[in-house]
């Protein structure tokens, strides 16, 4: 009875200290934000109706000067390393954008992409993004522009595609042999980190809210809302566990076997005490 | 007394406890001193025969270690125990270590053999032992054959099959 | 030289050589601890436990790790963490061991700070103890430099700059320390020196101190009743074991360690499997980048009450720079825990409840060490500026106010003692 209570007391003071230098601390330094916006509430939906074919000829006459289409046999018109020293950026292919990207920031990227990915506080003092606005188009082309991307786009991708996709044209993956496609650097005014433990340095909670809005938890960054559905960020997410984390599965199953060994030899050792300490008192 | 017996029975469950705890402590210390996988993955090596021309001795890594590709011409006899066979003609491939003290060989286009400069051991274009110290011939790597590529490091059906006629 | 006959087993071969039997009675059958003990006794052999589990460990990852600047954190992160079969286990094992072996020792020492395990003949068995502590916290800052993550860099960025405010040598002393004028290759190769060789070393031959300095003052018990072991043993070995006062080393007293022992095994590999971010903190999974500090450092659990004494000055006082003041409090706060035999000003063995006076003493200060830790990692600004500064104050005078508590206390139970003999 009495080693109880003196466990208790220990106990006490340990977990009042694991609480406040842990869950506590931690509640302090990382306060609470706002949860991850799947619908992007602060941009105007399109209300127009699309139409796909009229959506085929927008593309290929407005897009196809900078992005390729890979889906329809159009490669991108220059190769990384001047589309890198043209832009700052390597203009994407357009092939994976309807099944990537939610549709309502799609529409409002099209038409203001500074303003969409939320990095006008880069653009400024006669600095343009280096991909023009389409404001100037009717609703329902721009609706006729996302309906087209998403009748071409694949049904299924795997998670690599979409992280290569989505965020291999800035991010290195060292760990799985990716390599950014282009050095951002300038364009961005700081290097995007490498991403291989950035599942491990951020954690899963953290990192749903930061990809759905970076400036949330960074503001000011120079990192855009890349716009991803929720679909499409889960499996970025999922990538970085495979990467950073790729042993968890393995850990997971060994846990209850080492544990139940050693419930099984607290319990002998507590029996054979029992022995031993019966003789003496 | 029942008490001590009771006592040196749970001692004794006790220390079985411990001692298979420390077996499979045993198990993950081995399996950590294991070669990694990626080194064990990267034991694989494709060559590709075909660019190699007749009687022109080259020299690739594997493992580490040289390997001899050299290509018959359509004047050297077929040596089922030692030839590798690919769609585009018959190789010499062997582990370039001479089989006595481990130096390279050189290969001596004119003379058609390999010399080895350590003590003199010589080797015919089939890279057997001709004269010398060397106690047999030049090892064959694993292999196996992809049409006009080998990959060094699989036992391929041809290999296999070499490795039969090499006992008998 | 001994005459040599023959030997009939090869148990008798190796006693006429080295002498076993008395070996074993010595160190195992025949070594005497007070049965009058709880739980908190087997904390020793809990850390020499986890001790070895951390060198095992340790010599897993050594196979692996590379003390290169361009190659540490791959080495620790790719290359062990995913590549080699259970290096992850091997790793979160040593991350997880080297934060609850400070949970032990804390324990351990507070458990012989509240029976006053410290004086009346237990002198160096303290003095060899904080040797110790102060090694392992050597250790664990040296080690934690390896993985060369954010937290590793400037960590060191940041304790090395501090011997900086030593007078006169304090600059150019700094980058002898760190072999550079900032952090660099040189200062994680050396470090890594003293992680695995030197300091590993110390630890066991400081060990060995400890455990020699137990023997002749005996282990204390829970009452500080001090004991006739002679007769004691006497009584145990004539057969009267349940009337004895004192129990062997071996069985009696290791049969509750292994216990004990086993359970904490438990607590210990829940932790490297579930719950292991306190000790492996995700800012150490961030690449080190010396051009960009953290938004928020800190050290690692057991140094924050000494990390916050340290920025708890916060204002120049009296002429007397902030950082200077803190300095001097940091130092004072490693040594002052050394001089608690001579602060105790009371000769009194007996656990602190059933003292007077420093019983509030000892509680009090529990909880100061544990305010001054919540609010080391708590960003220092404003309220928690203040609070940190209060509770940094309060520890330095509890401890100057110690030696007067304790000579009261030392007069008024002299005093209850002499009228309980009266009557």
């Amino acid at each position: 009875m009495k080693e109880l209570k003196i466990f208790a007391v220990v106990s006490a003071f340990a977990l009042t200290l694991y609480w406040g230098v842990e869950p506590y601390a931690h509640s302090i330094l990382h306060p609470h934000v706002a949860p991850a916006d799947f619908e992007f509430k602060d941009l105007e939906p399109i209300k127009a109706d699309g139409d796909v074919a009229q959506g085929k000829n927008l593309v290929t006459t407005n897009c196809t000067a900078c992005h390729g289409l890979k889906v329809e046999g159009i490669n991108n018109p220059l190769d990384n390393a001047s589309a890198n020293m043209s832009y700052g950026v390597i203009p994407p292919d357009l092939s994976t954008a309807g099944k990537l990207y939610n549709e309502t920031f799609l529409a409002n990227f099209i038409k203001d992409p500074a303003n969409a990915a939320k990095v006008s506080h880069k653009f400024q003092n006669g600095r343009s993004h280096p991909m023009p606005g389409y404001g100037w188009m009717s609703d329902s082309d721009i609706a006729s522009i996302v309906a087209y991307l998403k009748s071409i786009a694949p049904a299924e991708m795997t998670n690599k595609e979409v992280f290569v996709d989505a965020c291999g044209r800035c991010h290195n993956m060292k760990y799985d042999k990716n390599f950014a496609t282009s050095d951002v650097s300038e364009y961005m005014g700081s290097t995007p980190p490498d991403l291989s433990m950035m599942i491990r340095s951020r954690g899963e909670h953290y990192l749903k809210t930061f990809i759905n809005n970076p400036q949330k938890h960074l503001h000011g960054t120079a990192m855009p809302r890349v716009g991803l559905n929720e679909e499409s960020q889960e499996q970025v997410i999922t990538y970085l566990e495979e990467v950073g984390d790729s042993k968890k599965a393995e850990r997971e199953a060994l846990a209850p076997y080492v544990l139940g060994f050693l419930a099984f030899m607290t319990l002998i050792s507590f029996l054979w005490k029992k022995e031993v300490w019966d003789e003496v008192k | 007394m029942a008490d001590k017996s009771r006592r040196a029975f749970m001692g004794k469950i006790l220390a079985g406890t411990a001692g298979v705890g420390a077996v499979a402590s045993l198990y993950a210390m081995k399996k950590t001193w294991d070669p990694l996988p990626s080194v064990m993955s990267a034991g694989f090596t494709t060559v590709d025969l075909s660019p190699l021309e007749v009687g022109k001795l080259s020299i690739i890594k594997w493992r580490g270690k040289p390997i001899f590709l050299l290509k018959h011409g359509s004047d050297i006899e077929r040596n089922e125990a030692r030839d590798i066979v690919t769609q585009d003609g018959s190789y010499t491939v062997v582990i370039g270590l001479c089989t006595h003290l481990g130096c390279i060989p050189e290969w001596k286009k004119d003379e058609t053999k390999f010399k080895c400069a350590c003590h003199g051991g010589e080797y015919d274009i089939y890279a057997r032992e001709t004269f010398g110290p060397p106690p047999r011939p030049m090892d064959i790597p694993p292999f196996s054959v992809k049409g006009s590529s080998i990959v060094l490091g699989e036992e391929g059906p041809e290999y296999k099959k070499m490795l039969t006629l090499a006992k008998s | 030289m001994a005459k040599f006959e023959k030997a009939n087993s090869v148990g008798e071969w190796l006693d006429q050589r080295l002498n076993l039997t008395m070996l074993n009675k010595v160190m195992m059958t025949e070594y005497w601890i007070p049965k009058n003990i709880n739980f908190l006794w087997a904390m020793g052999m809990v850390l020499m436990t986890t001790f070895m589990i951390l060198l095992v460990s340790g010599i897993f990852l050594l196979m692996y790790y590379k003390p290169d600047v361009n190659m540490a954190f791959d080495s620790v992160n790719f290359t062990i963490m995913q590549d080699v079969a259970y290096g992850w286990l091997f790793r979160h094992i040593h991350g997880v061991g080297a934060s609850l072996i400070f949970l032990i020792i804390y324990i351990h020492m507070f458990t012989g700070i509240y029976y006053g395990s410290y004086k009346r003949g237990r002198e160096m068995i303290w003095l060899s103890g904080m040797l110790l502590f102060v090694l392992f916290s050597a250790e664990a800052f040296s080690g934690y430099m390896l993985p060369w993550g954010q937290m590793s860099y400037w960590a060191a960025y940041v304790i090395t700059n501090i011997f900086g405010g030593i007078p006169f040598i304090g600059d150019e002393l700094v980058v002898w320390i760190r072999g550079n004028f900032y952090v660099a290759d040189a200062t994680l190769t050396r470090f890594f020196m003293l992680h695995v060789l030197l300091v590993p070393l110390a630890i066991l031959g400081g060990i060995a101190v400890h455990f020699y300095s137990l023997r002749i003052p005996h282990v204390n018990n829970q009452d500080g009743e001090e004991l006739d072991y002679e007769e004691e043993a006497n009584r145990y070995l004539a057969g009267n074991k349940k009337r004895s006062k004192v129990i062997p080393f071996w069985p009696v007293f290791m049969a509750k360690d292994i216990f004990v022992l086993s359970a904490f095994l438990f607590f210990f590999f829940y932790l490297v499997f579930y719950n292991y971010q306190f000790a492996m903190d995700p800012v150490n999974f961030d690449p080190a980048n010396g051009l960009k500090t953290p938004a928020h450092i800190y050290p690692e659990w057991y140094f924050l009450w000494s990390y916050e004494v340290l920025r708890g000055f916060f204002f120049d006082i009296g002429g007397m720079k902030a950082t200077d003041i803190g300095l001097a409090a940091f130092g004072f706060a490693q040594i002052i825990f050394v001089l608690l035999p001579w602060l105790d000003r009371s000769p009194t063995v007996a656990p602190a409840n059933r003292r007077p006076y420093f019983k509030y003493w000892f509680w009090s200060m529990l909880v100061v060490l544990i305010i001054l830790s919540v609010y080391g990692k708590l960003p220092p600004t404003g309220t928690n500026a203040w609070i940190g500064f209060y509770a940094s104050v309060v520890f330095i005078l509890m401890f100057l106010a110690l030696p007067f508590i304790t000579t009261k206390e030392a007069k008024a139970t002299e005093k209850a003692n002499a009228e309980k003999g009266a009557k």
